[in-house]
């Protein structure tokens, strides 16, 4: 009767057609993939994207040049200098990131005692150059204007967790 | 006044140089199948990304549409690289000898009451030769390209081409013992009453199988095995050459659904000879037919894994041929012993 049975199965291609009512019962589900540029997966408050500079809210920069995040990068991606404003408060006169260098392991953002330094939610800054990755202080302070309320955002949405 | 209209452009129609006639003949069935093959690698992408739950192409044009234009240009501005070491003018003559074969095929094909570029009583003789002549093709280009997956991949696409070509025949020999008649046309008439594919269903899951097998779609893919021969016989091909390949393949493809449709389904013939079945021209609903059986095509594909080459020569030599062997006995059988024969 297992034979007869097998048999049969065989002769009328029996796994062929469940395997085919499969992939076209498919067909009508809805699709699984987002049509990226357009549509986004959900992105954690601590994702480490694009470094950013930040600012205080009257528009001082934050960075104090205590080169802590220098000290910590373990890439070595980060040269900063510093000397003394005409206020006489410290601030950095360079502040570079080679982001060619970057690991994106977000020990800058963990060192820095003012929350200036922080890896931001972008993560489209692909360039066609290699020296646009070369970032100064500049850029990274442009970042910093340009993602404040995400970063701002995100910044509180992890603060409990710290 | 239609009629004197038609009447008027049928006495100029007839008043044209038979070269002229021929022409706009040929014209009228190379553009729109040209067009129907971008159209069907775009419904291939399409439905099997649906069935992977993907997207598909979505951006050049609305919907993508325009994604197999986009795809014939770039292929058109690359380079054409010839090996070295292949023989270059066989190596240029195989791909366009498949374009060329794919596109031959279709003048015997009719797509409505009389609307057939040469009505020839051995329609499907020249169809069988000129399909049989496509593995020349392939095994040009596996042969001049002087690789050894091409090598390979060439002599894979012969041997499959070859042994699926004899179930083939002998599907197509019940047919023809039920129609008593080589023209595609008459076949067609044929099916008035019903369909082949209800009498001679099994016959017709044969035929489907080879013509997947003979046009070298999954799971019949191996000469192409891009997983093992890395896209076997048309390796070495890049720019137009390897676009003709494609265009040959996708052609070729949509001639064996025009043959399943002429020989099991009818042709331009309505399901039902009814009223609003009935108003559709013919040409229509072998165009539907057509891309039902394409579908099914694309369907097998994004269904089935690659056979392994034994279980390939096995299905074909050791189920079809007998099979059909025997459908054949037993379907001359049948016509003989209830008087069926056609006259």
């Amino acid at each position: 009767m297992a034979l007869l049975d097998r048999t049969a199965r065989g002769l009328f291609l029996w796994e062929l057609v469940k395997g085919m009512a499969l992939t076209f019962s498919y067909m009508f589900k809805p699709r699984v993939t987002l049509n990226y540029p357009y549509e986004r997966g959900p992105t954690s408050p601590r994702f480490r994207g694009e470094h950013a500079l930040r600012r205080y809210p009257n528009g001082e920069e934050r960075c104090i040049a205590c080169k802590l995040c220098e000290a910590i990068c373990p890439a070595l991606a980060i040269t900063i200098e510093a000397e003394p404003r005409e206020d006489g408060s410290r601030r950095t006169t360079r502040y570079d990131i080679d982001m060619t260098k970057c690991i994106y392991c977000g020990l800058c953002q963990e060192a820095c005692p003012v929350d200036a330094i922080v890896e931001g939610p972008n993560l489209e800054f692909a360039t066609e150059t290699r020296e646009e990755l070369y970032y100064n202080k500049d850029k990274l302070l442009a970042n910093g204007d340009r993602w404040e309320a995400q970063i701002a955002a995100n910044l509180a949405a992890d603060a409990p967790y710290r | 006044m239609m009629s004197d209209i038609l009447a008027q452009l049928g006495a100029f129609w007839a008043d044209l140089p038979l070269i002229v006639r021929i022409v706009v003949g040929i014209l009228t069935i190379v553009v729109p199948l040209l067009i129907g093959m971008a159209m069907l690698t775009y419904f291939e992408r399409k439905v099997m990304a649906a069935m992977q739950l993907r997207q598909g192409p979505n951006m050049v044009g609305p919907f993508g549409l325009l994604q197999p234009f986009a795809d014939g240009l770039k292929l058109l501005s690359k380079e054409t690289v010839v090996p070295t070491q292949a023989n270059a003018g066989v190596f240029f003559a195989a791909p366009m000898l498949t374009f060329l074969l794919a596109l031959v095929a279709w003048a015997v094909i009719p797509f409505g009451e009389g609307l057939v570029l040469a009505d020839i009583n051995v329609g499907v003789l020249y169809l069988f030769a000129i399909s049989s002549l496509g593995v020349y093709g392939i095994i040009m280009a596996g042969w001049a390209s002087n690789s050894k997956y091409a090598f390979l991949g060439g002599l894979r696409a012969a041997a499959q081409m070859v042994s699926y070509e004899v179930s083939i025949g002998l599907v197509i020999i019940t047919v023809l013992l039920c129609v008593g008649s080589l023209n595609l046309s008459k076949i067609v008439e044929a099916q008035k009453t019903v369909w082949f594919f209800i009498p001679l269903f099994p016959m017709f899951i044969i035929f489907f199988i080879s013509a997947l097998a003979e046009t070298n779609r999954a799971p019949f893919d191996l000469p192409e095995g891009e997983s093992e021969l890395s896209g076997g016989f048309n390796v070495e091909y890049s720019s137009m050459t390897f676009a003709l390949f494609f265009l040959g393949e996708y052609i070729n493809m949509i001639l064996m659904s025009g043959m399943t449709t002429v020989l099991f389904l009818g042709g331009w013939l309505p399901p039902l000879d009814i009223a609003p079945l009935n108003w559709i021209p013919g040409p229509l609903w072998f165009i539907a037919k057509i891309t039902f059986v394409l579908f099914c095509f694309i369907w097998v594909r994004a269904t089935l894994p690659r056979y392994r080459y034994d279980q390939l020569m096995r299905l074909g030599w050791k189920v079809f041929l007998p099979f059909s062997l025997i459908w054949v006995v037993l379907t001359s059988g049948v016509l003989v012993y209830f008087d069926l024969l056609p006259k």
